[in-house]
């Protein structure tokens, strides 16, 4: 449904934009209709970025996105405004969302006068209401309040509910859960299974491992703009295979394991990572084979690693 | 007996009244104790850590005792205060990250707040040097400005600061949230090191992370709206919470190995009272499921076994 295809985002930095920054390098998966896959990795992987490529909040530097079998990367302005009835999406901190000047509802109208204009107010309202109860919110509790008025996991189904009213496909849902309180943000999680299991397509960034897992099938581990390991999550977390992803699963707290004794490699090697593996300077199994850039390769059925250990030898290790 | 805390009762002071962040908190730490204070947003545990070192306006102090190592501290009186402050009970604060001047070289603000203390910086490169070896901080960073330093070594050079005059107490304040969670680990188990080494006595780690808890703090004590609602040892809260708020809470999270299709969690209905005003009773009563006609008097917070404590009507 939703294709990438080797997509990059490059940024010049320095001096008169002297050096280049690989915010995403190369990055290409997949998402089905109807799935939940999760977009793992720490700050500055390019999670964010990938999330907003797809909503070309950003541009591309170079790859395309697919979405059914049109190329997103090339719409024109006016031609955007039909994607996003289909694709939207939902932030982190859902105070930035809304202007704090205005009523909240103020992003419904916007929608009705952008998307909707034939339909009628009363309606119009019948369909805001609908669409209110359907992520779980009392619409008397919540229409006519501004931002401030609202806690932060209303306020996130809020938004949910505005991407809903349009009859939208592919929602990216980028760290919504990370603002809100443990006992509120289990009800956003369940929230998004409901819409998944109505055929919803999510991509769900995160760089929370549990909450992953909870809801997703399919996982995309990213580190420093490179995908270096994607599968389905039973997979991946029962059989992590990259050594960053180990490192990863071995340093998640967990309420159900105590931490085993994984060294976490704080300091950098060497800062030269322009070539081979982005991992390499922390990775605790480099070699000098690693100075070349390693490619995703399928170990077992629906699941990848970017690792060179892991290439050539298929067998061996599923 | 490190930390005594008896019916701490703190407000803060609004144009609209006074807001009940912490009423009648009473508890104490062992010595080496490392204490995981965890709860809601808004449910008054960074109001609990300032308290106990910085009471300063809009907080008010209203009663209360607190006995550090049977030393009463004069935690009303924010200059009486001043001799115990980073010698005796320390605080990493939440965003620590920015804690540090950014106009001064880190190496030239750690003598500029030695030098305050009146204690002779030259004494202290040595030590400061060794605890900068065990965070694996390079040397160079007493060279660099704050900006030059990413958060987790920011993070982890706050550390070597705050503890760096052996407290007997230190509150860290939401150490490990804005951490990735490689540098998450680092932190946390440097912290259990740290008291290993005895640079620090004993901690109170205040987090709304339950996970991070179970992996370093000896006990945890749940808050819910100002009030203290249980403490036991990390494994107790954990594996057989007994009150309502801690069952629902711990229920509520998310575990490697859940699958929403499989299990699916519930959170808890309802959302935390205003502390303006604040309801009568247990402060949970409303979203309770097991409350009834008693639970309108505050239920006292008593030991129901050895080192658990409780404030429910129906556990007691």
């Amino acid at each position: 449904m939703l294709k990438l295809d080797g997509i990059s985002k490059i940024y010049r930095v320095g001096t008169f934009g002297s050096k280049e920054l690989r915010a995403v390098n190369n990055v290409s998966f997949d998402v089905h209709p109807g799935e939940v896959i999760s977009l793992i990795g720490e700050s500055g992987s390019g999670k964010s970025t990938i999330g907003k490529m797809i909503l070309r909040l950003i541009a591309i530097t170079s790859g395309k996105i697919f979405f059914g079998d049109q190329d997103i990367t090339a719409l024109k302005k006016s031609e955007l405004k039909s994607y996003y009835r289909l694709v939207q999406g939902v932030f982190q901190d859902p105070f930035c969302s809304l202007n704090p000047i205005f009523k909240a509802d103020r992003a419904f109208n916007i929608i009705h006068e952008e998307f909707y204009p034939d339909v009628k107010p009363k309606e119009w309202k019948g369909r805001v209401e609908k669409s209110l109860t359907d992520v779980g919110l009392n619409p008397p509790h919540v229409l006519g309040k501004f931002p401030h008025q609202l806690s932060g996991g209303q306020l996130q189904r809020f938004l949910i509910a505005r991407a809903l009213l349009l009859d939208i496909k592919f929602l990216v849902a980028d760290e919504i859960i990370s603002m809100l309180d443990a006992s509120t943000r289990i009800d956003v999680l369940n929230l998004l299974a409901d819409l998944k299991s109505r055929g919803l397509s999510i991509l769900f960034i995160t760089h929370d491992l549990s909450l992953g897992y909870y809801i997703s099938e399919r996982a995309v581990i990213l580190y420093r703009g490179c995908v270096l390991e994607m599968g389905t999550t039973d997979k991946i977390f029962s059989n992590p295979l990259h050594p960053y992803t180990k490192m990863l699963m071995a340093s998640v707290p967990r309420l159900d394991e105590k931490w085993g004794d994984v060294k976490v490699e704080l300091r950098a090697k060497t800062q030269d990572y322009s070539t081979g593996c982005v991992f390499y300077d922390r990775c605790p199994v480099a070699e000098p084979a690693c100075m070349s850039q390693p490619t995703l390769v399928e170990v077992e059925s629906d699941h990848s690693v970017a690792c060179i250990h892991f290439a050539g030898n298929f067998n061996s290790s599923g | 007996m490190s930390l005594s805390v008896q019916n701490l009762t703190v407000v803060y002071q609004t144009l609209h009244g006074d807001v009940r962040a912490l009423e009648k908190a009473s508890f104490s730490l062992k010595d080496g104790e490392i204490m995981g204070l965890a709860g809601e947003s808004g449910c008054g545990k960074t109001t609990l850590g300032n308290s106990l070192i910085l009471l300063a306006p809009p907080m008010r102090f209203v009663d209360g005792r607190v006995l550090l190592d049977n030393e009463e501290l004069p935690i009303w009186d924010t200059d009486r205060m001043d001799p115990f402050r980073f010698k005796k009970i320390s605080v990493i604060p939440q965003y620590a990250m920015n804690a540090m001047n950014p106009t001064r070289k880190i190496g030239q603000m750690t003598r500029e707040i030695l030098q305050a203390r009146k204690i002779d910086p030259g004494h202290m490169m040595t030590e400061i040097k060794r605890r900068l070896d065990l965070v694996e901080l390079p040397h160079k960073v007493l060279d660099m400005y704050p900006i030059e330093l990413s958060g987790g070594m920011k993070q982890r050079m706050v550390m070597v600061l705050s503890t760096l005059l052996n407290p007997s107490l230190l509150i860290a304040d939401e150490i490990t949230s804005a951490l990735d969670v490689s540098t998450q680990k680092a932190v946390a188990e440097m912290l259990v090191e740290f008291r290993r080494r005895e640079f620090v006595k004993s901690m109170i780690v205040i987090t709304h992370d339950m996970s991070i808890l179970y992996q370093i703090a000896d006990s945890i004590m749940i808050m819910y709206a100002g009030q203290l609602a249980e403490k036991a040892s990390t494994e107790v809260i954990i594996h057989d919470p007994r009150h309502p708020y801690t069952k629902l809470l711990i229920s509520s999270l998310p575990k490697v190995g859940v699958k929403v299709a499989e299990k699916r969690l519930t959170g808890i209905p309802g959302t935390p009272p205003m502390l303006l005003d604040p309801p009568i009773g247990c402060r949970f009563r409303d979203r309770c499921p097991v409350a009834f006609d008693k639970c309108t008097e505050v239920p006292p917070f008593i030991e129901v076994s050895e080192g658990h404590y409780v404030a429910c009507w129906k556990e007691s």
